[in-house]
């Protein structure tokens, strides 16, 4: 009873340890250092996703102090737990910033919880660096959107498969989770392929709620729905838990990739870690970073990270790159203005620009999003993707989108004199304040 | 000199018949070795049709080797190798002739890359080669490829294949093939209309998808034989469909029975309203991939059992973490409905969050056996074997449970102890281990749900939330306290789903659902199968 009571304290602590909970804490003196927030869920439904970009922000934390910190400071990581809770994250929010004072805070994964805590950085001043791929609508003085914009991911992979070399696809089947990312990004995408000529039959959309577990109706009807002698695809923004019984069922009901290959936006190597991918192979994921990416500073990351979570399994996926970039461009825009001073990094941000981990330099605009090349990527039997496609270049990120009525006018400019997220060239008037 | 004439004739003679082979060969290894300085998909896919061009049926290894990735090119000499996985390198083997070919390292050899395009044109390719093949089953696939291609070059190779293939099965998917490579030529009107007789005969989606795509570019006569056709095709499988969405239901069905049937046992018979009961057969899905894993190290030979080891430990393992808890929380609070509801909620949140500390909180990988992979076809039907297992494995479960309840000591004493308490006690049964066991029995069934419900949806530590509020719904719709109600309340909220999905959705189905249950629980409060006695009055 006493050895059981012993392991089970040691493996509580264990628990604390490897959660981050007793990181705070090891930190030196306040004072001294920087405080940086960092707002990810660690329970809840989001945990999936967002506890690697908690331990991968711990990580790049760590390296920088290793390197001397930041303005002759160390950085000290504030790890808090928004509990997949939304509004929740409004209040951890709040926290960060009067209570521990952080210079700065990177968080969030749905939009839903960005959406939640814009007001609160907008009331206290302070900057969010948000890292995973959104459906654009939105450009806010104190956020930045290191993650892909619509035209970031959704549109090129779209181009990639009308081409010929993606197949000349002709039938569309757009199938999403049921909430603000999927909807806003179908919208773009039906909008941009009716511009390409496409008919209303040639167009199916699919909804389905968040975990939806019993996939067989809608396989069938896309397998309905390709067998009308057009070449067809699958656009997908099925979001998290769900998307592996909807693999399951696209394996087991024999979907090969050759006739009715399936692109994912939300699908990483973190998503395929929990699947038998064999009969997946073929299928695709647009993103702006793959593991598989064969270049020295990808290869010196996975390592040191693999180091620091010391398990030699561990992937890494598109949103830990964007936080890579984000906390550079943050190290980089502090030292430029000399202070931590949020009004003032903010400012400084603005064509910051640090190397990616694809081989190029991303940089930030003045509609706080960056430039990043894009990467369409078939999935293999290992569970990595391998690059079939790339853009030319880097694509700036396009936080209005053209494609939509509502805000084809819209553009952003944080630099004085515009400073505007909503500036209408149509009117010429600036639309208000930054939210949508 | 007569002799040596004959004798230079047998030489010429012996080195026509030896030679093609040799010759074709060596043209295939040229080609072949094309491939490594083809820098574009374009490139290798001008190189592949060059291949199939040659019609010799060596090159189907290369093709295949190609078509999966595990083709390489040795940088040194440009030559291309099908290599394999082998520690930090590769193992090498002729393309052609599949002979050991020595070892690579990693950076020795670089990978000749494929994309979808190119898979379909080498699944094409080789489907011209294997029609000689002597394997049925690869004529099968080659009659299959060609079916969906239609090559019209490919018509003379058909017609050879077609008049010396022996089995009949073979024969009619060749036929059909040939109607389709016919569609796509320039033969006579007749001869399309009877191609397109044939290919309404076969009647299936892939026969639909290939007239459609013809109709659209079709004239005339052929367009309206084409459209008669299509019609035709659509009629027999709309009633395929009907069919299709019962199976569906009855599949949802089977899936919300397991999930179900536990609560029927610790809400239905016990009264107790466990919200942890998600756990418990998230905890099962657990187990099982404990069990995977273990056998994934040690003995990778016995994977095909990993579900059969794994469903009495899953039982185990539950019904002593139901035990637990309900001599350690739920005992002190029966009778207090409002409180076992908060307890064991917060229960089920120290349970999830118990799991993601330990195993993380990822997704685990919890593969399929062979004999659940896969689907077969029934007419116009596609059954997933794991969905069928499944439906087999609930009844399997639900017998049992029945039986246990009915024809055992144990369950004499669980149904006296719910239908008058201190009347049993009376009776010198002891009350407060029937209990327990009954609570354990019912965590125990949720935990083999668990190791069923890890084939088709993921393992992660919110497994059982999903299915918490679909699993009370069932009891309380089917009737609290009967297991038969429970039985037909899973399979009509199956089909009732699965028949209102495609007209309005998944989205708005589930809701349809729900207010049709909150409409009849108004007009039966005590669900399909009501109890009556005078202990469910009290």
């Amino acid at each position: 009873m006493r050895g059981m009571t012993a392991r089970f304290t040691k493996s509580l602590a264990a628990a604390a340890i490897a959660s981050g909970l007793a990181w705070p804490s090891l930190a030196q003196a306040e004072g001294d250092t920087i405080k940086i927030g960092i707002l990810h869920s660690l329970s809840g439904t989001m945990a999936i996703s967002e506890t690697t970009l908690k331990d991968a922000m711990l990580m790049l934390i760590d390296e920088q102090n290793k390197k001397g910190g930041v303005l002759g400071k160390k950085l000290e990581a504030v790890v808090v737990d928004p509990a997949s809770d939304w509004p929740l994250f409004a209040e951890k929010a709040r926290d960060l910033i009067s209570k521990d004072k952080v210079a700065a805070v990177f968080g969030c994964w749905t939009s839903v919880s960005r959406k939640s805590v814009l007001p609160v950085f907008e009331e206290l001043d302070n900057i969010l660096f948000y890292p995973v791929q959104y459906e654009g609508e939105e450009s806010q003085r104190n956020v930045f959107y290191t993650g892909a914009a619509p035209n970031q991911q959704a549109i090129p992979a779209v181009d990639y498969l009308m081409s010929e070399e993606g197949g000349s696809v002709k039938r569309w089947v757009l199938a999403g989770t049921d909430y603000v990312y999927p909807q806003t990004t179908n919208k773009i995408l039906e909008a941009y392929l009716k511009s390409k000529g496409v008919a209303d039959e040639d167009i199916m959309i699919n909804y389905t709620p968040f975990g939806h577990s019993d996939w067989q109706t809608i396989v069938t009807d896309i397998k309905n729905f390709g067998s009308a002698g057009k070449k067809t695809a699958v656009v997908s923004t099925i979001n998290g838990d769900a998307n592996v019984p909807f693999y399951k069922e696209l394996a087991n009901q024999g979907i090969k990739a050759e006739d009715i290959p399936v692109i994912a936006f939300s699908v990483g190597e973190e998503e395929l870690a929990g699947l038998d991918t064999g009969p997946l192979v073929g299928h695709l994921a647009a993103w702006n970073y793959f593991q598989s990416v064969d270049t020295d500073a990808n290869a010196e990351f996975i390592e040191t990270w693999r180091a620091f979570t010391k398990n030699d399994k561990r992937v890494t996926n598109d949103p830990m790159e964007a936080h890579y970039i984000g906390f550079n461009m943050w190290v980089k825009a502090v030292e430029k203005a000399g202070t931590t001073e949020p009004d003032q990094v903010i400012d400084a941000m603005i064509g910051v620009s640090v190397p990616n981990l694809s081989g190029g330099y991303s940089a930030m605009m003045p509609n706080h999003h960056i430039t990043k090349p894009v990467l369409i990527g078939e999935i293999q039997e290992d569970g990595q993707f391998e690059t079939v496609w790339q853009t030319p270049g880097l694509v700036p990120g396009d936080e209005w989108s053209d494609y939509l009525p509502e805000s084809k006018d819209l553009i952003a400019d944080w630099r004085a004199p515009m400073s505007c997220g909503n500036f209408n060239v149509a009117t010429g008037k600036c639309g208000g304040k930054g939210i949508n | 000199m007569p002799v040596f004439r004959i004798l230079r004739l047998m030489f010429l003679l012996i080195a026509v018949m030896a030679t093609p082979a040799r010759a074709d060969d060596a043209v295939l290894k040229v080609l072949l070795n094309g491939l490594a300085d083809a820098n574009s998909f374009a490139a290798i896919e001008k190189t592949v049709a060059e291949i199939a061009a040659t019609g010799d049926p060596n090159a189907e290894r290369a093709l295949d080797a190609l078509s999966s990735g595990d083709l390489y090119v040795r940088k040194a000499d440009k030559a291309v190798f099908i290599g394999k996985r082998k520690g930090g390198g590769y193992l090498l083997s002729d393309p052609l002739t599949g002979e050991d070919a020595g070892e690579a390292k990693r950076a020795e050899v670089e990978k000749i890359k494929v994309n979808n395009t190119l898979r379909r044109v080498v699944r094409d390719a080789i489907g011209g080669l294997t029609l000689a093949s002597s394997d049925p089953r690869a004529r099968l696939s080659a009659a299959e490829t060609i079916f969906k291609s239609g090559d019209p070059d490919a018509i003379p190779a058909l017609d050879a294949a077609i008049a010396r293939e022996t089995d009949a099965n073979v024969k009619e998917r060749l036929t059909e093939a040939r109607a389709s490579a016919v569609l796509k030529s320039d033969a006579p009107v007749a001869e399309k209309t009877a191609a397109l007789e044939t290919i309404a005969a076969r009647g299936d989606r892939d026969a639909l998808s290939l007239i459609k795509s013809y109709e659209a570019g079709a004239q005339g006569e052929l367009k309206d034989a084409a459209a008669a056709a299509i019609a035709k095709i659509e009629q027999t499988l709309a009633l395929w469909a009907a069919g299709q969405n019962v199976w569906y239901g009855i599949s949802l069905g089977s899936v919300l029975l397991l999930a179900a049937v536990g609560l029927a046992i610790t809400f239905g018979v016990m009264g107790v309203i466990n919200m942890a009961h998600g756990e418990m057969v998230m905890i099962g899905a657990y187990t099982t991939f404990v069990v995977q894993d273990l056998i994934r190290q040690y003995s990778p030979d016995l994977f095909d059992w990993s579900l059969p080891i794994a469903l009495p430990l899953a039982f185990l393992v539950s019904a002593a973490v139901g035990l637990v808890i309900e001599r350690g929380i739920i005992r002190f609070l029966y009778g207090r409905p409002l409180e076992t509801l908060l307890a064991t909620w917060g229960v089920s949140l120290v349970l999830q969050q118990a799991v993601r500390s330990i195993f993380g909180p990822t997704n685990r990988e919890v593969g399929n056996p062979s004999w659940m992979s896969g689907a077969f076809q029934l007419g116009e039907l596609t059954i997933t074997w794991n969905r069928l297992w499944i439906v087999v494995f609930a009844l399997v479960v639900f017998t049992l449970l029945l039986y246990a309840l009915n024809r055992t000591s144990l369950g004499l004493q669980m149904r006296a102890v719910t239908q008058n308490r201190r009347m049993a006690s009376s009776m010198g049964i002891r009350t407060p281990w029937v209990d327990a066991m009954t609570f354990a029995l019912g965590s125990g069934i949720a935990g083999v749900a668990g190791v069923a419900l890890s084939q088709i949806d993921n393992v992660s530590p919110n497994l059982g939330q999903g299915y918490i509020i679909d699993s009370f719904m069932v009891v309380v719709f089917g009737g609290v306290g009967n297991l038969w109600g429970t039985l037909v309340g899973a399979f009509t909220l199956g089909v009732l789903n699965k028949f209102l999905e495609p007209y309005a959705g998944a989205v708005l189905g589930k809701i349809a659902v729900l207010i049709l249950i909150i409409l009849f629980i108004q007009k039966r409060p005590r669900g399909l199968f009501a109890l009556r006695g005078r202990a469910v009055e009290a």
